[in-house]
């Protein structure tokens, strides 16, 4: 079958609701699309166990540090699940993490932020976890059978990150005048970034609509990002705190709020690495796998002594 | 020693006493009982199974989704394999 014959059948597949396989026919364009979704998301899951990682020795109490340290161990699974659907489209995960290390890769600019306190274990859990649901369960009906199943296994896991962190937000602000404080000062750094991440408007990028029809893209960046606006607004003001932006009112007619102007310049500083963290995190990421490295090499040679065990008994 | 990702082993869990063991993912791994310790690491932080198996990614063969229609195309013309194929008189009973 030539490629045009096989385009017209991919694309019914597509069209009748059915997922596309690792063997099935595809398009390279599509091809390389996912490989570059997957591998980016996989990229975000692990250094965004960096900025995390960096409160579990203080966290303030014994249940506090193991609710973060599984948090984070779910990251490092979410990570692994990605890599994995990604390799079903033939690359190679030491080829994708090398693009991390070396810096070609890109992952979510969100974790190019600095946690400054306590408070942002919450704030990071309750938008940042919250903000990336809103995405997930939009990718979760996507057309790639590997990447769709691996969202709907995330999916499941995250609505504990999720509340795990507006259960940290909401004991602090119903703490002293300095812990509401301090969970306001969270919130105020962490909105804009968390409305951010999910990407600039993008109805008028030109191949949207075949990514749309492709079902690779379901949704528009804005429409996600009105949902998690419209839900974590009220999610806010339950609490007592006030989301950083002057402008965010209650739509009576579209039943939606509408929010105050987006700061894109930072945002493209942020992807172009000139964030606050991105260095770090880099430079994090490179040290953790060079400091995994003996681990790898030991369980090889581990390995390698008891199969000879096994093949002298 | 080069540093590599090991092979890749696919992960089955039994869910439940008395179901079958399901596909649910893959690991890498230098060896098989390392691969069972990922797999429980990985796929069942949340009481998900009782019974892991791996197998190395590359044992498994499949059938080619492109031969899938002329493939399984000998059971969509024998109806009479299934019971409604068949009718009873309503009187009748335990059939
Ligand atoms: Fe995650
Ligand atoms: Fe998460």
């Amino acid at each position: 079958m030539e490629d045009a014959k096989q385009l017209v059948a991919f694309e019914a597949k597509i069209a009748a609701g059915q997922k596309i396989e690792p063997k099935d026919w595809m398009p390279e364009a599509y091809r390389k699309q996912l490989i570059r979704m997957m591998s980016q998301h996989a990229h975000s899951e692990i250094v965004g166990m960096l900025p995390e990682g960096n409160w579990i020795t203080r966290a303030p109490n014994l249940r506090r540090k193991a609710i973060l340290l599984a948090k984070v161990q779910d990251e490092g699974g979410h990570g692994l699940y990605l890599y994995s659907a990604a390799e079903t489209l033939g690359v190679d995960r030491t080829e994708l993490l090398s693009q991390l290390h070396t810096g070609k890769a890109k992952y979510s600019s969100i974790f190019n932020y600095p946690t400054l306190s306590w408070a942002d274990i919450g704030a990071i859990g309750w938008l940042v976890d919250g903000a990336a649901i809103m995405n997930q369960t939009v990718l979760a009906r996507g057309s790639y059978g590997p990447y769709s199943r691996a969202m709907v296994r995330i999916c499941k896991e995250e609505s504990f990150h999720n509340r795990q962190g507006y259960e940290i937000m909401m004991t602090l602000a119903q703490g002293t005048p300095e812990q509401k404080a301090m969970a306001q000062d969270a919130l105020n750094r962490w909105w804009w970034p968390a409305v951010m991440m999910l990407g600039p408007s993008d109805d008028k990028s030109p191949n949207s609509d075949q990514l749309m029809r492709w079902k690779v893209k379901l949704e528009s960046n804005d429409a996600i990002r009105e949902r998690f606006i419209d839900r974590t607004v009220p999610q806010a003001e339950f609490i007592g705190l006030k989301v950083p932006d002057k402008d965010m009112k209650f739509n009576e007619k579209t039943g939606h709020y509408t929010h105050g102007e987006i700061n894109w310049d930072e945002f493209f500083e942020v992807i172009k690495g000139n964030g606050p963290c991105n260095a770090k995190r880099l430079k994090d990421r490179v040290e953790a796998d060079k400091k995994g490295r003996w681990v790898r090499e030991a369980a090889t040679a581990y390995a390698a002594k008891q199969a000879k065990e096994r093949e002298i008994a | 020693m080069e540093d590599t990702q090991w092979p890749v082993w696919e992960v089955f869990v039994q869910g439940n006493p008395g179901i079958p063991h399901k596909h649910v993912g893959n690991v890498h791994a230098p060896d098989a009982e390392m691969a069972i310790q990922n797999a429980r690491d990985v796929y069942t932080r949340r009481s998900e199974g009782i019974s892991i198996w791996v197998v190395p990614s590359n044992a498994i063969s499949a059938s080619s989704p492109e031969d899938q229609g002329a493939f399984f195309e000998p059971s969509n013309d024998k109806p009479y394999r299934h019971p409604t194929f068949y009718k009873i008189p309503d009187g009748v009973k335990y059939l």
